[in-house]
């Protein structure tokens, strides 16, 4: 009778939020509230109000607005998720519409739950961590711009690492992207100095006994830039640089990882692979209802298919033979 | 041939033996502060972690390196130029 359900996400629990919000409907704008992001408390009344802060970047002028806010409506506490958002817990529900339109003033918006593209998360970010390869902070902003809140067969969540270390954890989520870099060397400055050998953490490369010049096993490449970044005479150069795509990964009850589906999908084509990707789940999910892509995707004449669809745009960036999701039981051993 | 034997000259060293990471490299900046742009630091480290993430540091701060030398205990002497990629 009352729409309150689909904005809550945990739905197993015992107790009855429709009965307690039932009744008192008028005082909630059901508008304000349908991107979710509000999650049933134990206690009566109460929600714990997500905030969508895609890549875990929270300007200061936004949280101190946040604050602002929390100490007004909240307990006395933000609580941070494991997505990486700001969390203000015991807010009462006649409060929501408040709690919106304040944030609202700094652009400070409300997550979301249930079935739809959640807020992308990403590691620190290239502009600062000498690791980094790839721009995981603007693809997560672009992202969250363009695809937050889009209705799909079930919770779909998106990551973004900027190199190979994976903080961000690709293989976890249905949809991942990873920063990579395809070295190439250069003989003729080469100084023969063995840096490269020692600076590769993958034994992908190895001197030369006379020469000290590097041997390279592209086969042990990790895609990972040390080579490039300590070689003293810039001999190792960027190849190619992109995002390596894993896709099918949950965390949860039951958890699955996901694998390597494509490799150096520039940034340009990253908002394309998710429309592709999500065009495929929408479609190929009806018969199986409210089911993770990576479920679907280990039935194998499903996941061909999805891989087949894939490689109609994405062509030879798609891996020749991609493993399917795998389950990761952590229950049942 | 002056270049030639300026382009080599040791201007100063520093010993970074048993020193481990980032203390090593932390030691290296604060030497290489006392010295003048184009000037040579010769460094030397151990194999392992530190040859893995020294040199790679002297780079990422504008440095040149531009000899490495093993040494026959198995540790490396480095031959860093103060701000050589400026």
């Amino acid at each position: 009778m009352i729409m309150v359900d689909r904005f809550i996400e945990d739905k197993g629990s015992k107790i009855k939020v429709d009965t307690e919000i039932e009744g008192k409907s008028g005082t909630i704008d059901f508008d304000t509230l349908r991107s979710g992001g509000l999650i049933k408390q134990r206690q009566k009344d109460l929600f714990t109000v997500r905030l969508r802060c895609p890549g875990g970047r929270v300007p200061l002028s936004k949280l101190e607005k946040v604050i602002e806010v929390a100490k007004k409506y909240a307990g006395d506490y933000i609580h941070l998720s494991f997505r990486q958002s700001l969390e203000l817990p015991y807010v009462n529900y006649h409060d929501f519409k408040a709690i919106y339109e304040e944030l609202a003033d700094k652009e400070q918006r409300v997550a979301s739950c249930g079935p739809r593209i959640r807020v992308p998360t990403a590691c620190s970010g290239c502009e600062y961590n000498p690791n980094g390869i790839t721009d995981t902070q603007k693809m997560a902003k672009l992202v969250d711009e363009r695809f937050f809140g889009k209705s799909l067969p079930h919770k779909f969540k998106i990551s973004f690492s900027g190199c190979p270390i994976d903080c961000a954890r690709t293989s976890e989520n249905d949809l991942g992207f990873q920063g990579a870099v395809k070295p190439e060397w250069d003989e003729e400055t080469c100084i023969g100095c063995r840096i490269c050998s020692k600076a590769c953490q993958e034994g992908a490369i190895e001197s030369d006994v006379e020469t000290g010049k590097p041997i390279f096993d592209p086969e042990k490449c990790l895609y990972c830039g040390d080579c490039i970044r300590a070689c003293p005479t810039d001999s190792w150069q960027e190849k190619v640089k992109g995002w390596t795509v894993r896709v099918g990964g949950r965390h949860g009850r039951h958890p699955i990882t996901g694998h390597k589906i494509a490799e150096f999908i520039s940034d340009e084509e990253v908002p394309r692979f998710i429309e592709t990707i999500t065009e495929w789940y929408e479609e190929n999910a009806k018969e199986y209802g409210r089911t993770r892509i990576g479920v679907i995707l280990q039935i194998p004449e499903k996941w061909d298919h999805f891989v087949q669809t894939l490689r109609e745009t994405f062509k030879d960036k798609v891996l020749e033979n991609p493993k399917a999701p795998t389950k990761n039981e952590i229950h049942f051993e | 041939m002056e270049a030639e034997k300026r382009e080599g000259r040791i201007d100063d060293s520093l010993n970074l033996k048993g020193v481990i990471c980032p203390i090593n490299f932390v030691k290296t900046k604060l030497k290489l502060e006392e010295l003048d742009d184009g000037q040579n630091l010769e460094v030397l480290i151990d194999d392992g972690e530190p040859m893995q993430n020294v040199p790679r540091s002297i780079k990422e701060e504008g440095h040149k390196i531009i000899r490495v030398e093993k040494i026959s205990d198995g540790s490396f002497k480095l031959l860093v130029k103060k701000g050589g990629r400026t």
